[in-house]
C-alpha cells in the first residue's frame, strides 16, 4: 500500500499523514546468478576467462596448428619467428610455438595438482592440530621447522633426491606448500571452536566428526579456496624455476621453464626463445592471481577494503 | 623484557632442531653410498665395509644424527663429494655476491615499497592507489627470471646503461660493485616490493582511521609529517614482520637471479651441486639459508620488542 493510497482514506479530524520522505539510501542492486556475480566482481571474470583460455589451449594443443614439440630439425635451428615457425625455432630446430602450447599442460597440471594436494593435506593436518589438542604442539613444531626452510630451497632439496619427473615435481612443491595451508586451517579451527554455535553443538552431544563436517569444514572452505588459488600461482612459478635451474621436469618434456633454460645461453642474440614461454607463464600466473584476489574480495568483504 | 627475549631465543631451538633433522634425513636417504664413492671402482666389498665403519655409517640413525649435529655446531659442514673441499670453504668463497645481492634488494625494497604503500593508503581509492595496487599484482605474477630478462634486455642490451652480467667484488670499489648489482637487485626485489607495498597500505589504512590521526590533523600538522612520523610509526609492526618473513622470497629468488645474471654466488653453487648430486653441499646451503632466515626473524621480533613501547610481555 503506498502513501498516496492512504491519504485517500478519510482520516479522523486532527490526524495528518507524515509527508513522504525522499529516499536517502539508494536501493542496493543485488545481482544474482553466476552472471551477476561475475559482473560485480570483474577481476574474477577477467582472471577466470584468461585461465579458461589457457586451459583450452592446453587441452586442444594438438589441434592448434602445432607440430610434434620434440621433433628435431637441425637444419632449421634458431629461426626467428615467421609464417613457418610462429614463435621461431630453438637451437635443435624444434618449433617453439608447439613447445610453448604443450608446455601449458605441464604448468597447469602442476599448478592444479599442487593446489589440490596441498589443500587436502593441509586441511587434514590442520584439523587434527586444531581438534586433538595434544598433537598441536608436536605438529606445529614440525610445521614451523618446514616453514623456516625457504620453499624454493625445500623443493630443490627434495628434487635432488629423486629423478626429475612431473609427479616428483608436484610432490616436492606440495611438501613445500603444506605448512601454509595447515596454519590457515588451524587458525580457522581454533577461532571457530570458540563460537557459541559450536559450544551449543558440543553441549547437545554432537560427535566431533559431525561438528567438523557441519560447522568447521563449511567455514574453512572460503579461505581455503582463496589460499588454493595463490598456491596454484606459486606452484607454477616454482615449477618453472625448478625446470629453469635444471632440477625440475626432465628436459625431454617441453615445459616453460625448460624452454627458457634451453634459451638461456642464447638469450642475448635470440631473445624470442626465452620471450614466448616467459610471456605465457606470466599471463597464466597473472590470471590465477587475479582470480584469487577477486575470490578473496567476494568471499571476505572485510579483507577486500584493506589488502 | 629480557626474559621475553630469552624465551623467544629458546623457542627457536626446537625449530632449528627440526630443520637440522630434516636436512640430515635428506643426506641419510639420498641415493648413492658415500662409502662406495670414496672406495672407488677397484675396492673389494671388505674395503667398502671398512670405510663404512671408519666413516661411522654403520651406526644407528640417531647416533649418526647426533655426531653430525656435533660437527655442524663446530662449524664443520662436511666435505663436498665432487670437489673434495670442505663445504664451509665452498660456501665462504661464494657468499659475498649472494649477500651483496640480497642486501641491495632489501634496501631497494624498503626504499621503494614503504613510500608506495603509504601513498596508496593516503590516496585510498584514487587512481594513484589503484595503479600502485595493480603494479603490486603484476609484481606478484611476473616470475623473477622474467623480470630479470626484461630488465637486462632493456637497460643493458638496448640502452647500455648498465653491465649485462657478472659480478665485481666490493674490494674493487663501491660503484663497480653496485653497477653490477642494480639490475639483479631490482629483478629480485620486485615480488618483495609488491608484498611490502600491499602490507604497508593495509596496515596504514587501519592506523589512519585512529583518533590520534584526526587530532594530529586538527592541530594543523602537515600531511607528510602525519603520514611518515605519526602513522607509519604505529603501522610499523606488521610491516616489519612481513619484511622478515619475506626474506624467504629473497633467498629463493637469489638462486634464480644469479643464474640469469651470471653472478658467481651461492645460487650458482646450488645449481652446480644439484647437477652433480653433491648432497653435502646442498645440505650445507639449505641449512645455512634456513638458519639465516630463522635468525633474521628472531632479530625482527627482538628489535620491535625493544623499539615499540606498546609491546610488553
Amino acid at each position: 500500500m503506498t502513501v498516496s493510497s492512504i491519504s485517500t482514506i478519510a482520516l479522523p479530524p486532527g490526524l495528518v499523514i507524515a509527508p513522504q520522505l525522499p529516499d536517502l539510501l539508494q536501493p542496493v542492486k543485488i545481482r544474482r546468478g553466476a552472471l551477476g556475480f561475475l559482473r560485480s566482481h570483474p577481476t574474477v571474470a577477467v582472471g577466470g576467462a584468461l585461465l579458461l583460455c589457457l586451459v583450452l589451449i592446453a587441452i586442444f594443443a594438438p589441434y592448434l596448428g602445432t607440430v610434434d614439440p620434440t621433433a628435431l630439425a637441425p637444419a632449421r635451428r634458431t629461426r626467428a619467428p615467421s609464417a613457418d615457425f610462429w614463435f621461431g625455432s630453438d637451437m635443435l630446430g624444434r618449433d617453439i610455438y608447439s613447445r610453448v602450447l604443450y608446455g601449458a599442460r605441464v604448468s597447469l597440471t602442476v599448478g592444479l595438482s599442487v593446489a589440490v594436494l596441498a589443500s587436502l593435506a593441509g586441511l587434514a593436518i590442520g584439523l587434527v592440530a586444531g581438534f586433538v589438542r595434544w598433537t598441536d604442539g608436536i605438529l606445529m613444531r614440525f610445521i614451523d621447522g618446514l616453514m623456516s626452510i625457504p620453499p624454493i630451497l625445500l623443493a630443490v632439496a627434495l628434487m635432488a633426491l629423486t629423478r626429475g619427473s612431473v609427479g616428483n615435481v608436484i610432490l616436492a612443491i606440495t611438501v613445500a606448500e603444506i605448512p601454509r595451508v595447515t596454519r590457515l586451517v588451524r587458525s580457522v579451527v581454533l577461532s571457530l571452536r570458540e563460537q557459541p554455535y559450536v559450544d551449543a553443538a558440543v553441549a547437545s552431544g554432537t560427535r566431533t566428526p559431525m561438528i567438523i563436517m557441519r560447522h568447521i569444514l563449511p567455514n574453512t572452505l572460503a579461505p581455503m579456496l582463496v589460499q588454493a588459488t595463490y598456491i596454484c600461482a606459486s606452484a607454477m612459478i616454482v615449477e618453472s624455476i625448478l625446470s629453469f635451474i635444471g632440477a625440475g621436469t626432465p628436459p625431454t618434456i617441453p615445459s616453460w621453464g625448460n624452454i627458457m633454460a634451453e634459451g638461456r645461453a642464447l638469450w642475448q642474440v635470440k631473445p624470442f626463445i626465452v620471450f614466448f614461454p616467459a610471456a605465457f607463464l606470466s599471463v597464466t600466473v597473472l590470471a590465477v592471481n587475479l582470480l584469487g584476489d577477486g575470490l578473496r574480495d567476494a568471499l571476505d568483504p572485510r579483507m577486500a577494503k584493506s589488502l | 623484557m629480557v626474559s621475553y627475549i630469552l624465551r623467544r631465543i629458546v623457542a627457536t631451538l626446537p625449530v632449528m632442531a627440526i630443520v637440522a633433522l630434516f636436512v640430515f634425513s635428506l643426506l641419510y636417504i639420498a641415493p648413492g653410498d658415500p662409502a662406495v664413492v670414496i672406495a672407488g671402482d677397484q675396492a673389494s666389498p671388505a674395503d667398502v665395509e671398512r670405510i663404512r665403519q671408519s666413516l661411522g655409517l654403520d651406526r644407528p640413525f640417531l647416533v649418526q644424527f647426533g655426531s653430525w649435529l656435533w660437527h655442524i655446531l663446530h662449524g664443520d659442514l662436511g666435505t663436498s663429494i665432487f670437489t673434495s673441499l670442505p663445504v664451509s670453504t665452498l660456501i665462504a668463497q661464494r657468499i659475498e655476491p649472494t649477500l651483496s645481492l640480497m642486501a641491495t634488494a632489501l634496501v631497494l625494497t624498503i626504499l621503494i615499497a614503504v613510500p608506495l604503500g603509504v601513498v596508496a593508503a593516503w590516496k585510498a581509492g584514487s587512481w594513484i592507489d589503484r595503479s600502485i595496487m595493480a603494479f603490486a599484482v603484476f609484481g606478484f605474477s611476473l616470475p623473477v627470471f622474467v623480470i630479470g630478462y626484461i630488465l637486462a634486455y632493456v637497460f643493458a642490451l638496448k640502452l647500455e646503461w648498465l653491465p649485462v652480467q657478472g659480478y665485481t667484488p666490493m674490494a674493487e670499489g663501491f660503484w663497480p660493485w653496485l653497477q653490477n648489482l642494480i639490475l639483479p637487485a631490482v629483478a629480485l626485489g620486485c615480488v618483495y616490493i609488491a608484498l611490502i607495498a600491499r602490507i604497508t597500505r593495509a596496515s596504514m589504512l587501519e592506523v589512519l582511521q585512529q583518533d590520534y590521526i584526526r587530532t594530529a590533523r586538527a592541530k594543523g600538522l602537515g600531511m607528510p609529517s602525519i603520514l611518515f612520523v605519526h602513522a607509519l610509526k604505529n603501522a610499523a609492526v606488521p610491516i616489519v614482520t612481513v619484511i622478515g618473513i619475506g626474506i624467504a622470497l629473497l633467498i629463493g629468488g637469489a638462486v634464480v637471479t644469479e643464474s640469469v645474471f651470471a653472478i658467481p654466488g651461492l645460487g650458482r653453487l646450488t645449481i652446480d651441486a644439484i647437477l652433480r648430486r653433491d648432497y653435502p653441499v646442498i645440505q650445507g646451503i639449505v641449512l645455512l639459508f634456513s638458519f639465516l632466515y630463522v635468525l633474521v626473524n628472531l632479530m625482527v621480533d627482538v628489535i620491535y620488542t625493544l623499539v615499540d613501547p606498546r609491546i610488553r610481555y
